[in-house]
């Protein structure tokens, strides 16, 4: 395993974290250890946690400060080696040999080849960012697959021969937990587990993402984003939702609504399934923020 | 080979940790190292970090390594029974009172005489589950089915396999000589199964919890938990092949087994975890459980109608048919079936003829 402690002049968990912050993203001390260690020991990066705590931007995050260009690989249930790999061109082979009538004609050279995330990331493995996202959408099937992937970096193409990295990518998955992921796949990655932020970072994170929003409403907003939180709630409100919410009621503030009415009438940002709304529509007036201008 | 005195006492954290089930693998302790010596550690915080990052120790783990974790590096004493809280979910807590085992059902349930005699009936087939366990095993096939994402090539089908085609054709020079065809996959729907434990369902645990066993092991795809005062996943200890060990390792799980009745509570629980809930989206729910509720049957109402709604389908198989108590009247129209649980036999034959109801 080849240890890098710099990278792209980044030598500490700390200066990890200060970097994100000038790109917009704060995070927790947990996280940027994780992350520094995953880039200077080469392994690739594990980020689980509910939806909305901003697992997809910490990686869209760490792809701007490292410079890199962020490849997406967005799982789904059936993903296959065709949409994660390579397929060949099978229109333009076919045009390929017609054309050469009865010349020879090589039709598996790269030219043919369409590269998917993985290939593509592969072959540049000094300026990408390998986002695998919601791997827990995949099939076991894939799973074992990446675990191939990501153990070797190699691909191998029958037709042509092993693509390999020069060097360990920087990958970075994501999984929101809705089923568990298998040992082996864990073991190979450094693992985080992104919670929902603290109070105060969370204001700061309203702050940082809506400008127009006032202090004292990130405040309101957060303290009862962190109430809805705690019920039993279908989809509770991720930072998205929170910023969201707080975005939604200054403009309606703006507009002449006064403070309580505002963040009631703009609740649809912050609950999303008429559950949840009906569950909490008793309740509401104690959850919702209350003066905060 | 002696190791040196800086890293012993991370090299022996390893064991201490496998001792209590995590799974850590040489790579991992060594990828451990490595990381404290990167972090050149200031404080026991970063050494922490770094043993939870490296060896990626599960969220809901984390208690458990936590306290080992002081154990090992502060010295702090292990307290006496880790919590082994993996996959357990309290429901809200009640008042105190809730937490009794149930009176006598006879004074609760009008339909308690007729169950009576039916179980003496049903005696003799309770007797011989096996057969029904074996049917279960060899039919697992024959589970509900749904169409996957995927294609595969096959004789008959409507999609034309473009890249078969195309793969023949620059083999025979350009010429297409037949159009393969490509259909849907299938895959077995999830079964999730929710087991009522408390005491008024005390008969029918253990061979409920057979089935689950056999489901478990022989489903593609399959789900279980238990339903008490709280709500327990049991399907990983369900996993392991020897019935009696699973058995076993689930009860040990199961810390209200026999106890109260909040099926209502447990339910709700179970839709707001959001990964529990995600296993029912379009999944065959079945809930085993007499629909005896302690106190008003609304929350378990809510939660069903909710349940309805992420679900396939949703079964309720209860083993005294033709007596439900109040809340069961109430959901029946919501559910698809409200069957026979009475009999290992009755629910296998029920999972089994799912595919053909739908």
């Amino acid at each position: 395993m080849a240890v890098r402690p710099s990278i792209s002049g980044i030598s500490s968990p700390n200066g990890l974290r200060e970097a994100l912050q000038s790109a917009q993203y704060l995070a927790d001390e947990g996280l940027s250890t994780a992350a520094y260690l995953s880039l200077a020991l080469g392994k690739p990066l594990l980020l689980e946690g509910a939806p909305g705590v901003g697992k997809t931007e910490a990686a869209k995050a760490m792809g701007s400060v490292l410079g890199r260009q962020v490849i997406r690989l967005q799982c789904y249930e059936g993903i296959d080696a065709a949409a994660a790999l390579y397929e060949w061109n099978y229109p333009r082979q076919m045009l390929a040999i017609r054309q050469a009538g009865e010349e020879y004609v090589n039709v598996y050279g790269d030219q043919y080849l369409l590269a998917r995330p993985l290939l593509e990331a592969l072959r540049a493995p000094e300026d990408t960012l390998l986002l695998i996202d919601e791997i827990d959408r995949s099939d076991h099937e894939f799973e074992a697959f990446l675990l191939e992937f990501l153990s070797d970096f190699t691909i191998s193409i029958p037709e042509t021969g092993t693509v390999r990295a020069r060097t360990h990518p920087v990958v970075v998955l994501t999984s929101n937990r809705t089923r568990d992921l298998h040992e082996a796949l864990r073991r190979r990655c450094v693992y985080h587990w992104i919670d929902y932020p603290s109070p105060e970072l969370e204001a700061e994170i309203v702050m940082t993402r809506a400008s127009s929003v006032a202090r004292a409403t990130a405040d309101a907003v957060v303290a009862s984003v962190g109430l809805l939180r705690q019920e039993l709630l279908a989809k509770p409100p991720g930072v998205a939702e929170t910023v969201e919410w707080a975005e939604a009621a200054t403009l309606l503030a703006a507009q002449g609504a006064p403070w309580p009415e505002a963040f009631r009438r703009a609740i649809g940002v912050a609950l999303k399934d008429q559950d949840d709304l009906a569950f909490m529509a008793p309740r509401l007036a104690d959850v919702l923020p209350g003066e905060a201008a | 080979m002696t190791l040196p005195a800086g890293i012993q006492p991370l090299a022996a954290f390893a064991p201490l940790l496998r001792a209590n089930g995590f799974a850590v693998a040489p790579d991992q302790v060594m990828g451990f190292i490595e990381a404290v010596g990167l972090l050149g550690p200031s404080n026991i915080t970063d050494i922490r970090r770094a043993a939870v990052a490296m060896l990626a120790i599960p969220q809901d783990r984390r208690a458990e390594f936590d306290a080992l974790f002081d154990a090992h590096f502060l010295g702090a004493a292990l307290p006496q029974a880790v919590p082994a809280d993996e996959e357990e979910v309290e429901a809200h807590e009640g008042t105190g009172e809730t937490e009794e085992i149930p009176a006598d059902p006879s004074d609760e349930d009008p339909g308690e005489e007729t169950t009576a005699t039916e179980r003496l009936g049903q005696r003799a087939l309770e007797d011989r589950p096996e057969e029904a366990l074996a049917l279960l095993r060899r039919q697992a096939t024959h589970l509900p089915r749904r169409r996957s994402y995927r294609l595969r090539a096959a004789k008959r089908g409507r999609t034309p396999d473009l890249r078969r085609t195309l793969r023949d054709a620059v083999r025979r020079d350009g010429e297409i000589m037949t159009l393969p065809v490509r259909r849907r996959r299938t895959r077995q729907r999830r079964i999730v199964l929710l087991i009522d434990v408390s005491g008024s369902m005390q008969e029918r645990t253990e061979g409920a919890l057979r089935l689950a066993h056999t489901l478990v092991r022989h489903a593609e795809r399959a789900e279980v938990f238990t339903l008490g005062t709280r709500l327990t996943r049991v399907t990983p200890a369900l996993r392991l092949q020897n019935p009696k060990r699973a058995l076993d390792r689930a009860s040990a799980l199961i810390a209200d087994i026999d106890g109260g009745t909040r099926i209502g509570e447990a339910m709700e629980a179970f839709l707001a975890i959001p990964r529990y809930a995600g296993f029912a989206r379009g999944a065959a729910v079945v809930i085993l459980s007499d629909g005896l509720e302690r106190g008003t049957p609304d929350g378990l109402i809510a939660a069903t109608r909710r349940l309805r709604r992420i679900a396939w389908r949703l079964d309720w198989l209860t083993p005294i048919p033709g007596a439900e108590p109040r809340g069961l009247t109430e959901i029946a129209p919501l559910l698809d079936t409200l069957g026979d649980g009475a009999t290992t036999e009755a629910t296998v034959r029920h999972l089994l003829n799912m595919a053909k109801v739908a």
